[in-house]
């Protein structure tokens, strides 16, 4: 107990420090993870060996990331990628395995030893690579669509390489290894093998066709159901719990079945793309991806084992840049190929050069199954480490360097493109969901929260994009695009969660335009007061228009009673903007005299405007279409 | 230099062929001001301090506006209805206007042709249009005779769409430059009638 709390007291500490700083500096989290691993590990000793072990707990974050990029994919989006996942992704992979092939070959590598190696370098960091480009905002780019393919094709590329590395084994290696006795038993991927041993090649493919259907089949119908039911006891911790232990099975039935369990929970993700609980998941998955991923990256900080790495120090560097080089050569050609631009083409190929986590896996796959050379791996496990260190100095540099250098050149070639915003509406009551039916038949994309289970399966026969959360939790709006939306409509019944809620989209993203229904006068304040732009009083315009329906009753011309409501709306609107101003939240309005002061001065110009009165409010009601002869303040 | 404010009245934005691009090079032009008037008044509330205001400090008044019924889209006769007020515009002590230029540039459905008395049109455009320029002479302002782009609908196929665009930079920027020749453009029926009556330099 006592080792287990001072290690994650270190791991947690290393990270607490490091992040922080390395954001500061504009280095990005993940190379923050990086060095706090490389000081907590080879440089004063306080973790050792045991790295390894978490390393493959923390793949796990892999999985989850993976889960979660499903999750913002539909499956008609990721249909329209097949192109680019199958063309992009294969030839990547078989032209990476190729160029490294051939090079090893040229040291007077076996062609067995260079193909794995081949094999181990056609991979980049999904981790890394992804959670750089979240961080950036670049997912949606070219550059990074292409990059998101590739690495996908890649993840799935991992199992037919583990089936296909055993047929390569070394004879000798393998009877060196018999005689020195059995090999420890550790495999990450390999080990849900036996399960289906014994079994012919078509009874696999059908066995995997089978764990494939049960989870898109799974996620589809058998999920809502039981996450409505669950919902419906409102116990948040029970609906994380849930989240992940659907995660946690995915992974568990691909791993059985020998599949990667991040396709599996990627399936899973793009299933549960289109489903209401969508943002609620995406929202508790997160924190536990991130401190996986965060675990990862330290491990692999951690990791690099410093004394190979000295005594050979220009050997492995050397290395890594010559590999780095020759992937980021077959990237740029498949950039120029698929026509990438500008700077997505340089984002793409310089993005993807490193070797990744997976090659972690498959290295120490390829020693155990005697197909490469224990201390050759041992050199080629520092080379991926050390890629995946430098790859985001490459970010940096194509951050400062390439994509600054473009921007100037293309200022004013988008300014006619007018980019649809989202708007979120909070709350899908009798009012958010007016908002949200007149956003929707003008072609607006909206995102509509609301936490009431039962509503929304209702609503949702009819059609309705609403998704199950309560919108005053930061991270569920988080999750639901706070920070792309263009605007945020505030329509729930609480008063001071819709306050706190304003308060807090406010301080999250100064830009936003914030909509408020505000119940009273006073909640009209305190919205003002925490950054609401426009304020809308629930049952203001609805009593207006009675009031004009009474003035015409009392027998007003139509069109008077339309002017005189007019002043009295306008008169009205000014004023209370002027006593939200004057208003103090720690103060009643009945103790604040600057408060009384000015509502009985507003009061007495309304009054007066309505009563016709010129010098009140410039004559509003009288003026307008009077006829000549009759001057402005000069007559009656 | 004169100030240049241009009052663009369209209320059907989203369909138009030309005057979006025309307002467009409006608000490109610099220092000149511009309105976009459905845009202040979506709900017709016009308010007249503020347009008055806004007159008294220019020298020039564009109007922009594609004719309909062969007159002003009718925010922009509103507009006239409360902003030219008696002791304001005309009347006594109603001069505030005087001397400054009203320009009207419009678009119209109609071809040239079938504006004239033999035409379909029964009536030149600058008589029909003759209200405004009574309007101008009340008010003591210079009336210049209307930019006109006949046929507005074929313009963008048959080319003459991006010749007029230019045109209406060249009034803009010779008006606010005091390089516009008035005496000239007056003696036109329509200033549209050949090349624009720019002075080389001042
Ligand atoms: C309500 C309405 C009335 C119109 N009346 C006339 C007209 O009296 N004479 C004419 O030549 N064109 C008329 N038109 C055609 C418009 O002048 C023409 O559509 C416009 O100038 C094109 O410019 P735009 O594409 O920027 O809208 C009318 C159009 C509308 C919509």
């Amino acid at each position: 107990m006592d080792s287990f709390l001072f290690q994650t007291f270190i791991y947690l500490l290393a990270a607490v420090v490091a992040v922080p700083i390395a954001n500061r500096l504009g280095l990005g989290s993940v190379l923050g993870y990086l060095i706090a691993g490389v000081v907590i590990g080879p440089m004063i000793g306080l973790v050792g060996s045991e790295t390894q072990d978490l390393q493959h707990f923390a793949e796990f974050g892999v999985v989850m990331m993976l889960f979660l990029v499903g999750l913002e994919l539909e499956p008609k989006a990721l249909w329209d990628m097949r192109a680019k996942l199958l063309g992009l992704g294969g030839l990547q992979v078989a032209g990476t395995t190729l160029a490294v092939m051939a090079a090893c070959m040229l040291f007077a590598l076996p062609w067995s030893v260079s193909l794995a190696i081949g094999l181990v370098f056609s991979l980049s960091s999904t981790a890394i690579v992804l959670q750089t480009l979240n961080e950036k905002g670049l997912m949606k780019s070219d550059g990074g669509q292409s990059s998101f393919s590739v690495l996908l094709f890649q993840d799935i590329a991992v199992i037919p390489m583990l089936a296909l590395i055993p047929l390569l084994a070394l004879p000798e290696l393998a009877e060196h290894a018999a005689q020195a006795g059995e090999h420890g038993e550790e495999a990450g991927h390999g080990s849900g093998f036996h399960l289906m041993d014994g079994l012919a090649g078509w009874q696999v493919a059908l066995v995997n066709l089978a764990a494939v259907a049960a989870v898109i089949f799974g996620g589809h119908f058998l999920s809502r159901p039981l996450f409505r039911f669950i919902a419906a006891a409102r116990l948040r911790e029970i609906f994380t719990a849930a989240a992940l232990l659907m995660v946690i099975a995915i992974a568990l039935l691909m791993t059985l079945v020998g599949l990667s369990p991040a396709l599996g929970t990627f399936l899973a993700g793009v299933v549960l793309a289109n489903s209401e609980f969508r943002h609620e998941l995406e929202s508790d998955i997160a924190p536990f991806k991130g401190l996986l991923l965060g675990l990862f990256f330290i491990t692999v900080g951690a990791g690099i084992d410093f004394a190979i790495l000295f005594s050979q120090f220009w050997f492995v560097l050397g290395l890594t840049l010559g590999v780095m080089a020759l992937k980021a050569l077959v990237l740029l050609a498949l950039a120029l190929f698929f026509k990438i631009k500008g700077p997505d083409r340089w984002l793409f190929a310089l993005g993807l050069a490193q070797a990744g986590e997976f090659g972690f896996v498959l290295l120490s796959f390829c020693v155990q199954s005697f197909v490469i050379p224990g201390e050759i791996a041992d050199t080629l496990l520092l080379v991926v480490a050390l890629s995946m260190l430098l790859t985001p100095a490459l970010f940096i540099f194509h951050d400062k360097v390439i994509a600054a250098r473009s921007d100037s050149g293309q200022e004013h070639e988008n300014d006619q493109i007018t980019e649809k915003g989202t708007a979120i509406i909070a709350g899908h009551g009798r009012f958010g969901q007016i908002v949200n039916r007149v956003l929707l038949s003008n072609n607006h994309k909206t995102v509509v929260l609301d936490h009431r289970a039962d509503l929304i399966e209702g609503l949702r026969k009819f059609g309705a994009r609403v998704f199950f959360g309560d919108a005053t939790r930061p991270d569920l709006l988080h999750a639901a695009g706070l920070h792309d939306a263009e605007l945020l409509v505030v329509a729930i019944d609480e008063p001071d969660q819709a306050i706190d809620l304003v308060r807090h989209a406010r301080r999250e993203h100064p830009d936003l335009h914030i909509i408020a229904r505000a119940e009273d006068r006073m909640a009209v304040y305190r919205l003002y007061a925490a950054g609401a732009n426009d304020i809308i009083r629930e049952t203001f315009d609805s009593s207006v228009r009675a009031s004009r329906c009474a003035l015409e009753a009392l027998g007003m011309h139509a069109y008077e009673a339309e002017k005189a409501i007019t002043v009295f709306v306008d008169h009205d609107r000014a004023a209370i903007r002027k006593l939200a101003q004057v208003w103090k939240p720690d103060i009643s309005v009945f103790d604040d005299p600057e408060y009384i002061a000015l509502a009985k001065e507003v009061n007495a110009q309304l009054e007066a405007a309505m009563a016709g009165d010129r010098s009140a409010l410039h004559d509003k009601t009288d003026r307008g279409w009077t006829p000549p002869g009759r001057v402005k303040g000069l007559t009656d | 230099m004169s100030k240049v404010m241009v009052l663009f009245a369209h209320p059907g934005q989203r369909h138009s062929q030309i005057n979006l691009d025309l307002a467009n090079v409006a608000r490109s032009v610099d220092d000149i001001g511009f309105v976009d008037l459905y845009a202040d008044y979506p709900r017709f509330k016009i308010d007249v301090d503020r347009e008055q205001e806004r007159l008294l400090v220019h020298d020039v008044i564009v109007f922009q506006f594609p004719v309909y019924w062969y007159s002003t889209p009718s925010l922009l006769k509103e507009w006239q209805d409360l902003v030219l007020e008696y002791g304001f515009a005309y009347g006594p002590g109603g001069d505030k206007l005087a001397g400054k230029l009203l320009v009207p540039v419009v678009t119209a459905g109609g071809l040239q042709d079938a504006y004239r008395e033999d035409g379909r049109n029964n009536f030149p455009l600058r008589t029909l249009l003759s209200p405004l320029e009574q309007t101008a002479n009340l008010c003591q302002m210079v009336y210049v005779p209307p930019l006109v782009l006949f046929a507005a609908l074929s313009a963008r196929n048959d080319g003459r769409a991006d010749d007029h665009i230019k045109q209406y930079r060249l009034l803009l920027e010779a008006l606010r430059d005091g390089r516009f020749d008035v005496e000239a453009a007056r003696r036109r029926d329509l200033l549209s009638d050949g090349a624009l009556p720019v002075l080389e330099s001042v």
